[in-house]
């Protein structure tokens, strides 16, 4: 990885020292293992705190919503997508972006890797390869299959090479496709559910939600001025941890990313508590596949699904 | 002070014995992390633990809080009059609460228990609560306790202080509720006289492995005002990749803020208080639509500036933070408190710098 960091750094210098844009948004390295903070440079010299390895899961596009700069962007896959699904909802304009393209092998799994290990993890290794990760503390060091310990998102990712870019710091990674992995199958799962199952299913996966709203705050497309659940004239959620107002927040934050989420994964990487809250918009992602061949973000020339109208729908109900 | 002997087979026929006189509190497993919860029966606390996800500020002062009911039917003689509902305060023990998260409770108190104020809820919650610390002997890489006035073996708020010794536990009596509690648990097997010394021991032992710190001496000097506006070199650097969730709020056992909320289900309703987090914008909006902190960068500054100035300031205790690091290893971006307050403390106001980098 430290090529991919050197080509971040070496770019960003020349982005910046030819004006070209104003600021560059990259990672820079977190103060604890496993959590990378996304940064910028203003600077050449700054560029040098960008890193880039198994621990840039935050997405990107994130923190360039409603920035008057031109901005030089580091971009894995999804953030690219998610780039993309900024400009078609003029969150920022095509001309403001420097689009530095990182193909990317996928994020590791914080919340995995804290599990597989009985100690407190202090420093966390990737081989220049990407083949393994070995995670270090106090007597102990362990060494695994890094693709065993990707994000689950990660794991069926089918978009690892930015849709969309000026500059690629590296030659296209292989995607997979459906035949090397079942993009669907846990969403399957809870579809087989009867009822009864699929009620005890969302009542433990939201069962630990304590309302921080990390999962809405570092989604990309949680960009409403005010969100549903704080508006107050009028007031139209409770506070309190009632399962209730809890799994209203949930659902109608998933519905309001259907067609328009890109599977990044950082709204279950930000979770304190390790919700997969991306139960729910694998769903809606599945269905927009299957009734719309919709996947979000791969063009900045057609607007989502559940935001366009069209005169011949052939649907009777919107006519 | 005493201390007593408590072999592991003594610990769980005193834990059972106590279950009869109050209710026990404990670190269990559920999923993939502890958290503190009331036992069932039988049900042991896992003192192999290291820390539980969230502090166990929620055991006295729970996420969500009735404070009163009512009833909106106007033929109900008690229509519109708010009652406090009835509720548990028998005695209860929280057995292996960390250090820091007692002595987050001091820190907690300086607010709830006032000349002026006196939150009864937290307070009553307070009083019947006695607390069995479990000493760290093996703090985390993210422990800064030492330098945040606490420590891996600090027992100034509690009742008593467990030492694991590898044949089951030294246990410092230290309050009389302490005494009590080992009295009902029939724990009354003096160690030697050699304890206190093996405890000092550990305790030294268990210091040494704490590898960070945080600097809080100059905090106090700093002109309120400079600290406020350094935007250039804090506020702006350390605010930008803040995402404005509440994890670190909520995770923390020292902030103490809520939000009173009406709710109403049809002719009755409660009052009630909820965790509110300065880190949301709905904290700070005036019922104008003013919002006098309407940024991220604001609201990070109030955050670290309440804990780290304005609440030194006012109480001369120092910071308000015991350092359990919960918000260091929980942001999804790495803000980390250690940093910040490392920035405040070092900032120079004629230069605009800080002696940390900005990581």
């Amino acid at each position: 990885m430290t090529t991919y960091t050197q080509k971040i750094r070496e770019i960003s210098k020349r982005l910046l020292q030819e004006g070209r844009v104003d600021m560059v948004i990259g990672f820079a390295r977190g103060s604890v293992p496993m959590i990378n903070q996304p940064a910028f440079a203003t600077h050449s010299a700054d560029a040098d705190r960008f890193v880039w390895d198994g621990n840039c899961g935050i997405n990107l596009a994130n923190y360039v919503t409603g920035r008057q700069e031109t901005i030089g962007i580091v971009a894995k896959g999804c953030d690219a997508r998610n780039l993309a699904v900024h400009i078609v909802e003029n969150k920022i304009r095509r001309d403001q972006l420097y689009i530095i393209g990182v193909p990317c092998m996928g994020m590791t799994d914080r919340h995995k890797l804290t599990a597989a290990v009985a100690g407190e993890i202090e420093s966390v290794d990737e081989d220049e390869s990407g083949k393994t990760v070995t995670v270090s503390g106090d007597g102990f060091s362990e060494t695994f299959n890094r693709a065993e310990m990707l994000q689950e998102n990660c794991m069926l990712c089918m978009h690892r090479n930015p849709v969309l870019f000026d500059e690629m710091i590296a030659d296209p990674v292989p995607e997979q496709t459906d035949e090397d992995i079942d993009r669907y199958g846990a969403v399957r799962r809870v579809e087989n559910m009867n009822p009864e199952e699929k009620w005890d299913y969302f009542d433990d996966l939201l069962s630990d939600c304590i309302r921080c709203y990390a999962c809405r705050n570092a989604c990309p497309l949680c960009y409403c001025p005010t969100c549903f659940v704080d508006e107050s004239k009028p007031q139209w959620v409770g506070k309190s941890i009632d399962p209730a107002d809890i799994r209203i927040f949930h659902f109608l934050r998933a519905y309001h990313c259907a067609g328009r989420c890109t599977d990044c994964g950082a709204c279950v990487r930000s979770c304190p508590m390790g919700i997969n809250v991306r139960a729910l918009t694998k769903k809606l992602e599945k269905d927009c596949l299957e009734y719309f061949g919709w996947e979000a973000g791969l063009t900045t020339e057609q607007r989502p699904p559940l935001d366009t109208y069209k005169p011949d729908d052939p649907e009777q109900f919107i006519k | 002070m005493k201390v007593i002997q408590i072999k592991p087979s003594e610990l769980d026929a005193g834990l059972e014995k106590l279950e009869s006189a109050c209710r026990l509190i404990g670190p269990v497993k559920e999923k993939s992390y502890h958290l503190f919860k009331t036992l069932e029966p039988d049900q042991k606390p896992d003192l192999a633990y290291i820390n539980t996800r969230l502090s166990a500020k929620s055991v006295l002062y729970p996420q969500s809080e009735v404070m009163f009911e009512f009833s909106l039917d106007k033929n109900d003689d008690q229509y519109a009059i708010l009652k406090e509902p009835e509720k548990d305060r028998t005695p209860r023990a929280v057995i292996g609460i960390r250090p820091c998260d007692a002595d987050a409770y001091e820190v907690c108190r300086r607010n709830f228990d006032t000349e002026e104020y006196k939150d009864p809820y937290w307070l009553k919650n307070y009083e019947a609560t006695t607390l069995v610390g479990l000493a760290c002997s093996n703090p985390c890489p993210t422990c800064f306790c030492t330098s945040a006035g606490s420590g891996p073996f600090s027992d100034r708020n509690l009742d008593i202080l467990l030492v694991d010794n590898g044949d089951g536990y030294l246990a410092r009596i230290i309050t009389d509720k302490g005494e009590k509690l080992a009295a009902s648990a029939g724990w009354n097997t003096e160690a030697g006289s050699d304890a206190e010394a093996a405890i000092e021991k550990k305790c030294g032992e268990a210091e040494s492995k704490i590898k960070s710190s945080v600097a809080a001496d100059n905090l106090e000097k700093h002109s309120l005002i400079d600290l406020y506006e350094a935007e250039s070199a804090i506020w702006e650097p350390e605010g930008f990749a803040c995402i404005n969730c509440g994890t670190c709020t909520y995770a923390c056992p020292t902030c103490w803020c809520f939000d009173v909320q009406d709710e109403t289900y049809g002719k009755s309703g409660v009052r009630m208080r909820n965790w509110d987090s300065c880190m949301y914008p709905l904290f700070s909006l005036h019922a104008s639509g003013h919002n006098p902190r309407d940024t991220k960068i604001a609201r990070v500054r109030q955050r670290f500036m309440h804990k780290l100035k304005y609440y030194v300031d006012k109480y001369e205790k120092g910071i308000q933070c015991t350092g359990c690091g919960r918000c260091v290893r929980l942001c999804p971006v790495s803000i980390d408190i250690r940093r910040v307050c490392n920035k405040m403390n070092s900032y120079d106001p004629e230069t605009c710098r800080c002696e940390v980098a900005s990581g």
